[in-house]
């Protein structure tokens, strides 16, 4: 199954982002395809290269950018979210590409499901 | 773009997106119309719900000017030029917060919390917040 995902909350304050990465993980371990995951909201802040987590924590943002390398996810970050939150192309994290919502339409139109993970 | 030179999308999936939250408390709601605007314009098959706080998201005679926000909730009377005409409301909800429709700035179908169950189990896809 092709899944597309949407994250809505920013890699820290809700759990949002980690579930939507371990289901990712979990889905494409199955078997299945993730070929887009958008974010909106302040899920932008996900795609903050400036953001230094402890280094005891886990590092979503690297984690990301890591998994979609490794199984060719488009990371879809939307630009009107993004630049109401100060993130534009000189921060943003290896992996991740600015577009419009078009794209959210698009992972809803092309793939089975749309999972959302949000507050 | 889904769009052919001549003639409808493709594919038209039914995109149902539920609003659940206060219009100005948190920037759901706001974002979330920019994104029912966005699949109107892919021309797919699009219901909007209020639900929950979501409602007041509606309500008439929202004065937003001491909070210096804009007050977007005279883009849902504009939806219908864009084709997005199934807007539904939870009548539990409404009922709640003691609002009826004519508190609404739009014309909407006011349905119980199992008649708006099967609707949005019959969507494609559903995006909340």
């Amino acid at each position: 199954m092709k899944f597309g995902m949407l994250i809505n909350e920013g890699p820290f304050t809700h759990q949002a982002s980690d579930s939507a990465y371990r289901f990712a993980l979990a889905a494409i371990e199955k078997g299945h395809e993730v070929p887009r995951v958008f974010f909106y909201h302040d899920g932008v802040n996900n795609a903050n290269t400036l953001s230094e987590p402890q280094s005891d924590d886990r590092n979503l943002v690297k984690l990301w950018g890591q998994l979609a390398a490794e199984h060719n996810i488009d990371l879809v970050v939307c630009v009107a979210a993004a630049l109401r939150r100060g993130l534009k192309d000189d921060i943003l994290a290896e992996g991740f590409r600015i577009s419009g919502l078009g794209q959210l339409i698009e992972a809803g139109i092309d793939n089975d499901r749309l999972m959302v993970f949000g507050d | 773009m889904y769009e052919e030179d001549e003639g409808g999308p493709e594919v038209v999936k039914r995109f149902c997106y539920i609003n659940r939250k206060a219009p100005y408390g948190t920037v759901y709601a706001h974002e979330m119309l920019e994104t029912v605007l966005i699949a109107a314009a892919f021309e797919q098959d699009v219901s909007v719900v209020f639900l929950d706080d979501g409602v007041y998201q509606l309500k008439k005679e929202q004065d937003t000017k001491d909070l210096g926000m804009k007050n977007f909730s005279p883009t849902f009377r504009a939806l219908d030029g864009y084709d997005v005409e199934k807007l539904y409301v939870e009548k539990e909800s409404l009922a709640a917060r003691g609002l009826t429709e004519e508190d609404l700035v739009v014309d909407v179908e006011v349905l119980d919390s199992k008649a708006l169950g099967e609707i949005i189990d019959a969507q494609d896809v559903v995006i909340s917040a």
